[in-house]
């Protein structure tokens, strides 16, 4: 029996070399925060490219700072790519990324540029999407209401219960909305829309993109995303209309940082400059994925959502983005607007 | 002997196996016997890993009595004991960046612990349970003594110290010591506020999680219960859709069934289109909620309560009721007098089984639950939303705990101290007694509409993956979601380019890994706590149960916080993954094994024991082969659930090794339904072949019993 004992322990010790085996030269671990459908070609065109291997793993960007702080002792990944810019900021705020200077920044749009500084350079803007909303056309018409344009359409009787938007609490994307409405409105005007928001909301979803899907089915007849969401459910045929509000709105810079103490540094930078490059970033469009990319000399794809066609207002990401204006924004929506009325 | 093993085993730890762990896998034992290969003698001789020398001194120590075979337990248990402290200590004292505490001064940093040092760490174990048998303790049975002290070892360093690390932040506020800050968390409005009785806002999480768990436990045992009575006494024409309606949601990712009643009841469902259309009744998002998330986990759990009464059922000795029914008992009085009383301990494991795992779900009221949150999706969203606290996390994890362990004393309260022996070692020939007829009407009323429903909910998972967009009502036929998912072009062999295939392998081999694995720990633990009598008993127990308890989310970001760093470094290797699995599903392999023994008289044990056969030789030649339906059911349940699992891997899965489940909710994530359907009713074909494989290979539980008319 102890032999039986021996030979098991041996398995398993066995079995803990397997994990290292990827960790030879040339290899690279990315997380990948955008959509799997982007994120495959992405890597597969990166190994094309240098002959690097890519161990790619795809989860949400909360997820993914979850896991890096997690792992911060002793990181397995080398990159993050893609993913809203917050959780970016807020891991490089915390000292999990690293410094990183790309020779192709001078290349960004000034967007870009302005995030990276703002992240003193842990971050680095890879594509940008503005927040509006899209709207089920089958079932507009069967309600004979007329079209909303504006933020301010939203909030009107017609649309009662009607409109779905992502809970603040699980999604950037929300956080996103609530931090634009602030932005664009003043803080005290802003709660009060939302409020009157709030009794037209039909269910607060926990993950961002999912109003989009709901509009493209017909669950709700409004659903407040980013565009490109709101694009891909259209280009896969589904009858809704995309609206960029008329007040102005806000945006996301979809993000990409080495992570700190990265075993493969040097093939990390060498991504890290890949994938600022126009051919990299013109993969998007490819994989169903409508963002802008942040590179001026990216084709911008003919569905995308045009930042010219928006108007954006100034969103300033260091300040929005941090810990404790999150903190009390999220209290007070909490506290104000979720225990409302319906 | 067992000695003598143990000692073995930890002398090949120490002079032939590579002591640290392989970054680079098998690759590096190219260096072997020195570099990073080396084994732990290579080291000391080289000098820089002196602190190590008395885990060979530890080790010497008991060889001289060992040899001359009059090795005094003490001796031994205390040798066994050091050996692991020592390994263990000094693998946290000192670590990748060398010494950990300042006051060791500065030393050389060491990677975790590999081939070697789970050897000696394994003879250590054996040295301890040799020293217990050799003092007298577990009856002097070393293979007893051995199996306590191996699973308390394995269940203490992979269920108890990952807890404790996540706990440990349930007390700490920004790194600090605090509990004030953990009875703010326990206490919060969130989880106990009853604000859903006077206005319209939502209850705390607490009831909510109580009031789902309390109704998802009830139905499904009660529709269990129905199908279950129908299958075994009802004399009904239908076995074959009876299994295949119970198996098929056994074997279902939970979150599919959500996405299927999504595309039946949601507001642009087809069946509330329907009726919209035919008959004027308006449309909502009833789905959306607690009806939703009710229906999707008793959809889940009628099936398991069904093959557990089921197995109750057929295993109640007749003679009883016969017995009863001789005396002149009317056919309702038999039932519910004799049969009801003798189902308690199956019934009350079905609602204790419900009832947990209902707390656990988290793929269903994540896809379903609309403003309807429960302790699962909070701790979630806790920890992975926008608003990182990992106190608060662990604190709503406490609150979880207490739920299920009040329904554990809930249970042990309801059964007592009552005995349920039916099957003895005395001759057993009874007919069992047909259904009164009013509780035969009764049950097929239940079972029936069930049955119909079963199958709407799996037609629209079978067609979802062949049409274009079934969430639009998109039905032109495709095979364009098999094809992203599952394509192979044959070039010099098959190379698959499907972006599904990796995770289906991983998942599969994980599985196949973890479900023999979970089933023969489980087994030999129900054997040992019920059959045997050792001190610790009530702790072992617990602890086995506890691992249940722990919802997944909560085991997966503890995996990570405990096994990221040496000396056990696991996370990013598959055997994380499998270890998770094994653990996380024991509880139900060593609930089987011990409901099934509790129907088998002890006297057959004894038997064996007075004609002299071992406690080895009787688990191989009297329980086990009794045991054959627990034994398929552990395996089978393993392997369903470590391909069906989701929220404890979600944090575990790496670039390297990723999960069906995973990949699976990424796809609903990104709103691409129709190709999680598409890969979940390969996962469902898959399944039903190995759950039938096995059914086949291990063979059907076969107690010999008169048969009616014969």
């Amino acid at each position: 029996m102890a032999l039986r004992r021996t030979f098991m322990l041996a398995a398993v010790a066995f079995s803990t070399l397997l994990p290292g085996a990827a960790r030879a030269q040339g290899n690279l671990t990315v997380y990948c925060s955008v959509q799997e459908e982007w994120c495959r070609p992405m890597m597969a065109a990166f190994e094309r490219a240098t002959g690097i291997r890519v161990a790619m793993t795809r989860k949400s960007s909360g997820e993914t700072l979850t896991q890096i702080r997690a792992e911060a002792a002793n990181p397995r990944g080398d990159v993050w790519w893609g993913g809203t810019g917050d959780p970016h900021m807020q891991a490089g705020q915390e000292n999990l990324t690293e410094e990183y200077r790309s020779p192709r920044l001078a290349e960004l749009q000034p967007w870009a540029v302005r995030q990276a500084e703002q992240a003193r350079f842990r971050t680095v803007g890879i594509y940008a999407g503005a927040l509006g909303y899209s709207y089920n056309t089958t079932e507009l018409q069967r309600r004979r209401i007329a079209a909303p344009r504006c933020w301010a359409d939203l909030t009107k009787p017609e649309f009662r219960g009607e409109v779905q938007v992502a809970d603040p609490n699980t999604s950037g994307t929300s956080y996103t909305m609530l931090a634009t409405l602030v932005q664009l409105m003043g803080e005290e005007p802003a709660f009060t829309y939302l409020t009157a928001l709030h009794r037209n909301v039909n269910q607060y979803t926990r993950s961002g993109a999912a109003p989009a899907r709901a509009a493209a089915t017909g669950e709700t007849l409004v659903g407040i995303t980013f565009l490109h969401d709101a694009v891909t459910q259209k280009v896969n045929g589904a009858p809704v209309e995309i609206v960029a509000p008329c007040e102005g709105t806000g945006y996301e810079i979809g993000s990409m940082s080495i992570i700190r103490g990265a075993r493969n540094m040097e093939n990390a930078r060498r991504f890290y400059d890949w994938a600022l490059s126009p051919e990299a970033q013109a993969i998007a469009a490819t994989a169903n994925s409508f963002q802008l990319p942040s590179n001026r000399a990216s084709p911008i794809p003919p569905q995308a959502p045009r930042f010219e066609d928006v108007r954006l207002i100034d969103y300033d990401f260091a300040r929005w983005g941090s810990a404790e204006v999150r903190t009390q924004l999220l209290q007070r929506w909490d506290r104000e607007v979720r225990a409302g009325a319906r | 002997m067992l000695g003598r093993g143990a000692l073995l085993a930890a002398l090949a730890g120490l002079l032939l196996a590579p002591w640290y762990g392989l970054e680079n896998g098998v690759e590096d034992l190219a260096s072997w016997p020195a570099g990073v290969a080396a084994p732990l003698v290579a080291l000391l001789l080289g000098g820089d890993r002196w602190w190590l020398w008395p885990v060979v001194g530890l080790v010497a120590l008991p060889v001289p009595a060992l040899l001359a075979g009059r090795a005094p337990g003490r001796l031994l248990a205390w040798c066994g004991l050091a050996i692991m402290a020592l390994v263990f200590a000094q693998g946290y004292a000192i670590g990748l960046h060398g010494a950990a505490l300042p006051l060791l001064g500065t030393l050389p940093p060491q990677a975790a612990l590999g081939w070697g040092g789970s050897l000696v760490v394994g003879g250590g174990i054996g040295l301890l349970a040799a020293g217990f048998a050799a003092q007298g303790r577990f009856g002097g049975d070393a293979f007893i003594a051995l199996l306590v002290t191996g699973s308390a070892g394995l269940l203490l360093l992979f269920v108890f110290v990952p807890l404790a690390t996540i706990l440990a932040a349930a007390v700490l506020d920004e790194g600090h010591f605090a509990p004030g800050a953990l009875i703010r968390r326990l206490s919060a409005p969130e989880a106990w506020s009853l604000a859903c009785l006077s206005t319209h806002q939502g209850c705390g999480v607490v009831w909510n999680t109580t009031l789902l768990a309390s109704l998802t436990a009830t139905l499904s045992t009660l529709i269990g219960l129905a199908f279950a009575l129908l299958s075994t006494r009802g004399q009904v024409r239908a076995q074959p859709a009876f299994r295949a309606m119970t198996i098929l949601p056994l074997i279902t990712p939970p979150f599919v069934v959500s996405l299927a009643l999504i595309v039946l009841f949601g507001r642009t469902g087809l069946l509330t289109t329907a009726l919209w259309d035919w008959f004027d009744i308006p449309r909502s998002r009833w789905i959306y909620g607690l009806p939703g998330v009710l229906l999707a986990q008793v959809l889940a759990q009628a099936p398991i309560a069904f093959v557990l009464l089921e197995g109750a059922v057929r295993a109640i000795g007749p003679s009883l009721e016969e017995a009863a029914s001789t005396m002149g008992a009317r056919r309702f009085t038999v039932f519910r007098t004799v049969t009801w009383p003798l189902l308690r301990p199956a019934l009350a494991a079905c609602l204790l089984l419900a009832f947990v795992e209902s707390l656990a779900d988290f793929g269903n009221p994540l896809v379903l639950g609309g403003d309807f949150d429960v302790l699962s999706t909070r701790i979630f969203f806790a920890i992975a939303g926008a608003r990182n606290d990992p106190g608060r996390a662990a604190a709503l994890a406490l609150l979880l705990l207490a739920l299920t362990f009040g329904a554990f004393a809930l249970q042990a309260l309801w059964l007592g101290r009552r005995k349920y022996t039916t099957v003895t070692g005395k001759g057993d020939s009874g007919v069992a007694a047909p259904l009164p007829r009013g509780l035969k009407f009764a049950c097929g009323a239940v079972a029936w509409p069930w049955m119909i429903f079963t199958a709407a909910v799996y037609g629209i998972i079978l067609v979802g993956g062949f049409v274009r967009d079934i969430g639009r009502g998109d039905m032109s036929f495709t095979w364009r979601h098999f094809l992203t998912g599952f394509e192979v072009e044959w070039l010099d062999g098959p190379a698959f380019r499907g972006s599904a295939w990796d995770s289906l392998f991983t998942t599969i081999e994980v599985a196949a890994i973890s479900a023999p694995l979970t089933a023969g720990l489980g087994i030999l633990l129900a054997w040992l706590l019920a059959r045997q009598a050792f001190p610790g008993r009530r702790t072992l127990e617990f602890m086995t149960m506890l691992s249940f308890a722990i919802p997944g989310t909560v085991v997966g970001v503890s995996y990570i916080m405990a096994f990221n760093l040496p000396p056990v470094e696991l996370t990013g290797t598959m055997l994380i993954l499998v270890i998770c699995f094994v653990f996380r599903n024991l509880p139900v392999g060593v609930r089987g094994g011990i409901a099934a023994l509790a129907q088998i008289d002890k006297s057959l044990d004894e038997a064996s024991a007075t004609m002299g056969g071992s406690a080895l030789q009787t688990l191989r030649r009297v329980v086990l082969p009794l045991l054959r339906p627990a034994i398929v059911a552990a395996l089978a349940f393993s392997f369903v659930h470590a391909m069906t699992a989701v929220s404890a891997v979600i944090f575990l899965v790496s670039a390297r090794h990723n999960l069906a489940t995973v990949y699976i909710v990424g796809r609903v994530e990104a709103g691409e339904m129709a190709l999680a359907i598409a890969y979940s009713t390969v996962l469902i074909v898959v399944m039903l072949v190995v759950v039938l494989g096995i059914e086949k290979l291990v063979g059907r539980a076969q107690i010999g019993r008169r048969v009616v008319g014969a």
